[in-house]
């Protein structure tokens, strides 16, 4: 990852940074050749995180591989913001067929592909946390165990978003979900570890996993395109905040991404058949409880008597995560 | 070429005749032995280009075939049962689709009590899937079924389920006629999908459809289905003139134009059946049978035709809609509407349990006595049945229904040593 040779301060505003790199690294937000592979006009909600991760998850696959891309989605946000017929905001070779079967289907197509002659057309598949983690577990490991030729992308926003949030096995301790509501002793999510898909798919031993976040496009646009440069079965999870969802401001869907990732909630790394090669270093280590404060479904820890066991709780997984992960510089 | 050969096997080479480019494997019980072998065909060579994927469950199985058939791919696959069930939601969806996947249904019972053995539950489960289902009454129909499914499919671009009675037909050893490659090429053409993801083109395939067209969606989709029915006795009539057998037609009639008594039925029980009328017909009966080849699109005028002179009409079913009764015998009621003969359902052969010649005879036999009540489970233990009964009346805690009636049975089995 060369672009992490370069550092810099980050100010508030969240987009000096890019213009501090040299123009090659510089993520891209418009120029002629930017395919736009997800359009302007489609129907996500202000301050979407899954359509900012994918829009340039799909256009650095789109870069990386001359546009010969096919896309599978999952049943979910992504795929209902983006296409009610006659409408379509994907300028890519795109089909939805189920909610729990995007990788099954994409293994469909790479097989298509193959069989057609025609490998050089690289297929995506991708969906939310439901599909990846819940519905479409099993077909998804199935894929990776296979070694298929397919880029899962999954755009996780903890949580059933596009049904009125629910509960996901991706959705953090605490968290209020409608599924999991702020009442009774222990307030919002269950304990426990949830399920942490990336150290899964690592275990399939597949050629590449990594993960990410909307606060560093980069980052995405660089992963997605060292997955593109091989070939079997490859992960990339994001994470994408869901203002919905989480009950956070939309202007604040980049800031709490990046909180996620500053407090070692959300590790960022690179893995290589099924070991970790690289981590995205916390440069300012922040206390969870900067980013859970800002989210209204976390307010109930908040309160007129703070839930200091869940906050510590909830620090003590970003702590493991730091030491498990060497997210911090030495 | 003949060969005498098991129905799996014969069903294999003759997929692998089809050229299929994408086969999606998983095993189930009686199916697997169709796609084994043409796993064993990819491996070796002899079946290509072909991917042969072995997924991890029938879910997966026919949504890699959705993916490889929007991809541009002629796919296959193949399931029984529990299998059907689990790919039920992916069935609706290639369907839905428009993506002419063909697939066999190796006909087993459905679970509980879970149940390997033959009948036609699974895919009468899946009967308003949108596919079209075309049912074998033996090896060489299987055979020959497949070849028109796969002209078929592609032709109105609808999924074909063809189905084949497990066990009785999947793992018999029977006289085959297995066509050459050059005479399969010269019938059924490459795979020209009506719609395609590609790069060059790119579109947006299964995207959501609101109350304002989702009507007229469905509606053309029976539209196919009704194309279909047409279509199916002309590729029926051209692959006989090429074959020299007749396999496709929607239905297919025996000894039935002056039958006063008509049996009707799916699958392999056409066979016993024949014999049955020819015994019958020996003893001056004026009985036929009519096999429905073709259950979705179902031909209403062709049956109204075979059965509207005769007296009365014994529908013979491997699967029945629980708590409703017969389920071909609502369709064939359908196709009757307004005719006086009155229609029996006869459920026979569930799970495995053998229709002989001897029940199918004193059957028929009561049915042209006018003694057939109008739903007849054939050869049912009723001592068995009202002795569980009697157990749910006099205890709560009557305990698994299942085990209640073998304990019965192994007590009455018991007695006789």
């Amino acid at each position: 990852m060369s672009h992490q040779d370069i550092k810099f301060y980050q100010t508030g505003t969240f987009t000096v940074g890019n213009r501090l790199l040299d123009p090659e690294q510089r993520s891209v937000q418009s120029t002629l050749e930017r395919t736009n592979a997800l359009n302007s006009g489609h129907r996500a909600c202000p301050g979407c995180g899954e359509a900012l991760g994918a829009r340039y998850a799909m256009d650095a696959a789109m870069a990386a591989t001359d546009g010969q891309i096919v896309v599978a989605n999952a049943t979910g946000c992504l795929e209902v913001f983006s296409t009610p017929y006659p409408e379509t905001a994907w300028q890519v070779p795109w089909v939805h067929s189920l909610f729990g079967n995007a990788a099954a289907v994409g293994a469909g197509l790479a097989a298509a592909m193959r069989v057609k002659g025609k490998s050089d057309v690289r297929v995506i598949a991708q969906g939310g946390d439901g599909s990846t983690a819940d519905i479409g577990f099993g077909p998804l490991s199935g894929m990776f165990e296979r070694n298929d030729d397919v880029l899962f992308i999954c755009y996780d926003n903890q949580g059933y978003m596009n049904t009125g949030v629910q509960r996901s096995s991706a959705t953090p301790p605490a968290a209020r979900t409608a599924t999991t509501p702020a009442v009774g002793p222990h307030p919002g999510h269950q304990r426990g570890m949830g399920k942490f898909v990336p150290e899964i798919a690592m275990a399939h031993h597949i050629p590449y996993v990594a993960t990410a976040t909307v606060a560093d496009l980069r980052d995405i646009e660089a992963k997605v395109t060292a997955a593109m440069s091989l070939r079997g079965a490859r992960y990339i999870h994001i994470l994408v905040p869901c203002p919905l969802g989480w009950g956070s401001a939309s202007h604040d869907t980049v800031r709490l991404a990046r909180m996620a990732r500053e407090s070692g909630l959300f590790p960022v790394f690179e893995a290589r058949d099924g070991e970790v090669t690289d981590s995205l270093k916390i440069r300012h280590q922040v206390p969870v409880e900067a980013f859970l404060k800002p989210q209204k479904r976390f307010a109930h820890l908040f309160g007129k008597q703070r839930d200091e066991e869940a906050i510590a709780y909830l620090q003590a997984r970003a702590d493991r995560n730091i030491r498990k992960y060497h997210l911090l510089e030495a | 070429m003949l060969k005498q050969v098991e129905g799996s096997r014969a069903v294999a080479e003759t997929i692998a005749l089809c050229r299929p480019e994408v086969v999606c494997a998983y095993p189930i019980t009686p199916q697997t032995h169709i796609v084994e072998a043409v796993g064993e065909m990819v491996r070796e060579g002899t079946l290509a280009p072909c991917e042969f994927i072995n997924v991890e469950s029938e879910f997966s199985a026919l949504s890699v075939a959705i993916g490889a058939s929007a991809g541009g791919a002629r796919a296959y696959t193949a399931t029984a049962s529990q299998g059907l069930l689990f790919m039920a939601e992916a069935v609706f969806n290639a369907a839905g689709m428009g993506l002419p996947i063909v697939m066999t249904v190796a006909n087993r019972a459905i679970g509980a009590p879970i149940n390997i053995w033959n009948d036609q539950s699974d895919s009468m489960a899946l009967r308003d899937s949108g596919w079209l289902q075309l049912y074998a009454t033996s090896n060489q129909e299987a055979v020959d079924l497949h070849i028109i499914a796969f002209r078929l499919a592609e032709a109105v671009s609808l999924p074909v389920m063809v189905c084949m009675d497990g066990f009785v037909l999947t793992h018999a050893y029977e006289r085959v006629d297995i066509p050459e490659q050059a005479e399969v090429d010269a019938y059924l053409p490459g795979f020209e999908p009506r719609q395609l993801l590609d790069p060059a083109e790119p579109v947006t395939m299964g995207a959501m459809v609101g109350p304002e067209a989702f009507t007229e969606v469905r509606y053309l989709a029976h539209v196919r289905q009704m194309q279909a029915l047409e279509l199916l006795p002309t590729l029926a009539r051209e692959f006989e003139a090429r074959f020299g057998r007749d396999s496709g037609c929607l239905i297919q009639r025996y000894r039935s134009e002056d039958a006063d008594t008509i049996v009707v039925a799916l699958g392999s029980v056409v066979g016993t059946l024949q014999e049955v009328i020819d015994t019958l017909r020996d003893a001056g009966h004026a009985v036929g049978v009519l096999a429905i080849r073709a259950f979705r699109p179902f031909p209403l005028a062709e049956v109204h035709d075979a059965l509207v002179d005769s007296k009365r009409v014994i529908v013979l079913e491997r699967a029945f809609a629980v708590g409703q009764g017969g389920i071909v015998a609502d369709s064939v009621r359908k196709a009757l509407q307004g005719l006086p003969a009155p229609i029996h359902t006869v459920v026979a052969g569930l799970g495995g349990r053998p229709i002989t010649q001897a029940s199918l005879r004193g059957m028929i036999e009561r049915g042209m006595r006018d003694e057939l009540p109008s739903v007849t489970f054939l050869d049912l233990q009723t001592d068995v049945v009202e002795r569980a009964l009697e157990r749910e009346r006099t205890s709560r805690r009557s305990g698994p229904v299942a085990e209640g009636v073998l304990k019965d049975l192994g007590v009455k089995a018991m007695q006789y040593v």
